[in-house]
Order: C-alpha cells, then sequence, then structure tokens
C-alpha cells in the first residue's frame, strides 16, 4: 500500500467563499445569457451620449446576398461575416433566424426582451448582494491579505510566473500552497476592477439613477458608453471565466472541483 | 496475462468523452432549463420580484431628482422614431388633414372637474423647454428637446381627487404585437405626474410635434425608458388601480410582460 507519504491534503477552501463561488457561477451564467438577450434588442454599441451612426463602435446585422440573409458584423469601419453565430443564426426549431446573437447563447432562448430584463435585474441584484458579502469576508477573514496580495517577492517574480503559465508548469507541493501571482493579478483586477466599473456601467444605464446625481454618467462618456462598457466588461469576464476554467482543468479538475465543492484539496505532487 | 493496449489512453480518452459529454448536457440542461422557468407563472413571479426592491431603491437614491438636461449641441439630428409612426384609422387622418382643430384631450377618472381641451388651449398654457435624452428600453437613446404643459399643471385644473393612485394616458394607436391587439396606454403614479419635468408636449426641436413622434401630443416621463412615455394620447384618466384596464397591469407592454416601473 504505502508506496510514498500519503498524499497531503488541506482544508483550502472555507465554507462562505465555497458558498459564494457557487453562487457567483449561477449569477453570472444568467446575467451573461439575459445580457446577450437584452443586447439582441438593439445590437449595435456607441461611443457617446446617444445612438447614431457616426458614433457606432460595434454592429451585428445582416446583408442581404440575392434572396438569402447573410450574418455580418460589424467593427468600426470593417465588416467580418459571422454567418450561422453573429447576425443570423439557427433558433431552437432549427430555422434560420437574424438574431444578434444566437439562441443558444441566450436566455430565454428566442427574442423575448421583457423576459430578458426580468432575468438579468434579478440576478444582478443576487450578483450584487453575493459580491458585497464576498468583500466584507475577504476583507474581515483576512483572505485579502493573506492570499490575494501578492508579497514583494512575488511581484519581483512575475516574469517566471508568466513563462510558467504558458508553458502549463503548475507549482506542486508546498509552493502550490500559495495563489501565485498571476492568478492574484487576475482575481484582484476582476473583483476590484472589471466587476464595480460593470456594475457601474449597467447603473449608468438606469434613467432614473441617471437623475439621482447630476450629469454623473458624463464621466463614464455618456449613456451610450457606459452601454459600451458595459458590454466590454462583460466580454472580459467571459475571458476571465474561459481561462480559470482552463486553469482549473489543467491543474486537476476533479482535485479543483471537490475543492470548491468540500473544500478539502490535495496537494499536487 | 491478457493483453491489454494502452489502457491509460482508452481510459483517458473514455473520461474526456465522458466529460464532454457531461459539459454538454449540463449547459443544455442549464439553458433549457432557463427556458423552462420563463414560461412558468411562478418562476417569472419571483424574478419579477426583483422590480419592487429596484423601485424602492432607485425611489430612495433620487426621489424628486431631476433628469440630466442638454445643450441645444447635443440635439440628435433625427429624433428616431419607434412603434408606431402613423396611428391607422379615419379618426386620426380627419385629425390630421385639419391641423388637429377639432381634436381634444379629455382628462376624467378621479378628478372634481372633467374637462377636455384643445390644441390652442392647451398651447395657451404656462409651458417648459427641455433638453432631455430618451432612452429605449431595446437600448438606443436619442437626445432632443421637448417643450409642452407640465401635467401638474393640467391635473391642478381638473383637480386630482386624494384617492387617484395612477394618471393612465389613452393613446389614439392600435398596437398589434403578435397575437395581442390592443390600443396603446400606459400609467405613472402621482409622484411621477407631479414631478417638474413630465410633460404633455406638442414640440420638438421647436418645431410642431411630428406625426412619427407623436402628433399632436405625447407624454414625456424623462427618469422612465421610452415606452413609459406615450405618444398620440387623447385621454388622460384618474384611477386607483389598473384592474379595469387591458389586462390589469397598467399598460400596453407592460400586460405583455415589460415591467410596470420603468427607471431601469
Amino acid at each position: 500500500m504505502a508506496s510514498g507519504p500519503a498524499p497531503a491534503v488541506i482544508y483550502r477552501h472555507r465554507l462562505p467563499v465555497r458558498i459564494m463561488h457557487w453562487v457567483n457561477v449561477v449569477c453570472v451564467l444568467a446575467l451573461l445569457g439575459s445580457g446577450l438577450q437584452i443586447f439582441n434588442a438593439h445590437p449595435a454599441l456607441y461611443w457617446g451620449k446617444d445612438s447614431r451612426p457616426e458614433t457606432r463602435v460595434l454592429e451585428i446585422g445582416q446583408r442581404r446576398n440575392g434572396d438569402r440573409l447573410v450574418g455580418i458584423t460589424r467593427v468600426g469601419a470593417h465588416e467580418f461575416p459571422t454567418h450561422g453565430v453573429l447576425g443570423v443564426s439557427r433558433g431552437p426549431d432549427g430555422a434560420e433566424v437574424a438574431r444578434g446573437f444566437p439562441s443558444w447563447a441566450t436566455i430565454p432562448d428566442g427574442q423575448w426582451l421583457a423576459l430578458g430584463r426580468l432575468w438579468h435585474f434579478f440576478f444582478a441584484w443576487l450578483f450584487v448582494l453575493n459580491g458585497v458579502a464576498y468583500l466584507l469576508w475577504t476583507i474581515f477573514s483576512g483572505h485579502l491579505q493573506r492570499d490575494l496580495v501578492p508579497t514583494g517577492r512575488e511581484w519581483r517574480g512575475i516574469g517566471r510566473s508568466v513563462v510558467d503559465h504558458l508553458l502549463l508548469r503548475h507549482p506542486t507541493g508546498e509552493a502550490a500552497l500559495r495563489y501565485n501571482v498571476m492568478q492574484n493579478i487576475a482575481y484582484l483586477s476582476i473583483v476590484f476592477i472589471v466587476l464595480p466599473l460593470l456594475i457601474l456601467c449597467g447603473l449608468a444605464m438606469s434613467p432614473w439613477l441617471n437623475a439621482a446625481l447630476p450629469g454623473w454618467v458624463d464621466w463614464l462618456g455618456g449613456r451610450q458608453a457606459a452601454r459600451t462598457l458595459h458590454f466590454a466588461g462583460a466580454l472580459l469576464l467571459i475571458a476571465f471565466v474561459l481561462v480559470h476554467v482552463f486553469e482549473v482543468v489543467v491543474t486537476g479538475l476533479v482535485n479543483n472541483l471537490r475543492s470548491m465543492v468540500t473544500g478539502y484539496w490535495r496537494l499536487p505532487r | 496475462m491478457r493483453p491489454v493496449r494502452n489502457p491509460p489512453f482508452e481510459h483517458r480518452r473514455e473520461r474526456r468523452r465522458l466529460l464532454r459529454a457531461g459539459l454538454a448536457a449540463v449547459a443544455g440542461g442549464a439553458l433549457a432549463g432557463c427556458d423552462a422557468l420563463s414560461h412558468d407563472e411562478r418562476a417569472v413571479r419571483v424574478l419579477g420580484s426583483a422590480e419592487a426592491l429596484t423601485r424602492r431603491v432607485q425611489r430612495a437614491l433620487a426621489g424628486r431628482a431631476m433628469a440630466q438636461e442638454f445643450t441645444p449641441a447635443d440635439i440628435a439630428p433625427v429624433f428616431r422614431p419607434n412603434g408606431t409612426t402613423r396611428p391607422v384609422g379615419e379618426t386620426y387622418s380627419a385629425h390630421l388633414r385639419d391641423g388637429f382643430a377639432n381634436w381634444r384631450l379629455q382628462v376624467d377618472g378621479l378628478v372634481e372637474r372633467p374637462g377636455s381641451f384643445t390644441l390652442a388651449q392647451l398651447r395657451a398654457m404656462p409651458s417648459r423647454t427641455q433638453i432631455t435624452r430618451h432612452d429605449c428600453v431595446e437600448g438606443w437613446s436619442c437626445i432632443g428637446q421637448w417643450t409642452g404643459v407640465r401635467l401638474s399643471h393640467v391635473l391642478q385644473l381638473v383637480g386630482a381627487r386624494p384617492q387617484a393612485r395612477y394618471v393612465v394616458f389613452h393613446c389614439m394607436d392600435v398596437m398589434d404585437e403578435g397575437d395581442y391587439r390592443a390600443p396603446y396606454y400606459e400609467s405613472v403614479d402621482m409622484d411621477d405626474a407631479y414631478h417638474e419635468q413630465t410633460l404633455l408636449a406638442w414640440d420638438l426641436n421647436g418645431r410642431r410635434l411630428p406625426v412619427e413622434n407623436g402628433a399632436p401630443l405625447r407624454v414625456r416621463v424623462e427618469r422612465q425608458l421610452g415606452y413609459k412615455q406615450p405618444k398620440y394620447v387623447q385621454r388622460i384618466e384618474l384611477v386607483d388601480s389598473f384592474a379595469a384596464l387591458g389586462r390589469g397591469r397598467g399598460g400596453y407592454w407592460e400586460d405583455l410582460g415589460y415591467s410596470w416601473y420603468g427607471g431601469i
């Protein structure tokens, strides 16, 4: 049996963090899906206070090709063919429909702005309340200082950390106990920059809140700029989730998943 | 001993296949679940419960605040029309032919002195001009200059009764959305009705309100989304509940599932 030292198992994630993490997973998925549903009601973005063709930065639309509609995406002055995914895609019944994001990416799956808004605002509340709870926990439990803020030595080792990540070289043993500096930067910038900006830009789209403080939306570039930033923030969040899930898989899916469910994590050898 | 051909590889491939199938099932199931919930009345009520929270919090933060006003340089070259761009039917056409000379705005319901006003009478009332941004629920925005009489002035003329809780706007355009066909109507509460910027507007950008933007009269409720600001208004009714109107939710789009509170 004992052919070597037994794998060290540590208690890595405490219960509040585990609960808040999974609430977050549900919220982020619901917010992304319903957000794309809302975006589909007017699949274009602008920079400024209002929407007009001169200030358009992105448009997901269609082009007529003979008697056929072809899905295209315009970024600034450039047009890209995105048929099948953006602009025109297959709906739940298998037929091609003209819509911004495809039905498999939106909540609900059909075009239904009213319901998309109900989903979005319900989960926005849950997400914000969960986020506030996380901030309070992370600050008052010492998690922030202990685990998330990189030490001076870690900052100096950032170059090696980048190379290690690119080569998929992951720390083992004792070294794996601490989040590495790349992880810290990713977590801290998502929690303290991207998410607050995302929420702020979301609030900037509420006409009632626009009235609360004179002109505050103009700090973000205007109402439509805020909408564009909200969308850009969502893209960053998707990128974070993809990298996060990728790293979870390559560093041991089962071990990582178990630690986020039960708290217990086996040190990689 | 039985020869085994590369078992770890086979094992891994099987595990990958299972994992992929599992992920697809979870993702597909989650989406299908979201769609099923969207059709479930109780689930929709739970999702919609956030509306009351949003309304209360936003009202507390910006009770009587004024919507942002802009400069003439901010006015959009074209004020984008949306929804109905010309009500169908002979009644509206006749009004249009005679320049709304025989058109009347009727004000009734829970008021002391029900009355009706011609466009000339409304135009003779004290007016307010404001350059504001119109935010459509679809996501686009447009800045325009509106001139009209404050709704509060008209409400004082007719004398709103204390039991009146909402102001309902009945419009001349009949909407046709899927299988639901009904005249457009909307409502606001008394807070919004008496707000400084809540107007019955007859001019857009210094000219008579164009047909596609709601001639002869449209409502401006600047701190709410576009669908709360009806065009082609012909009757204002003060009520204490929505029960007798449409499907009872306080507006045409509300009857089709949109939130009554349009401040977000």
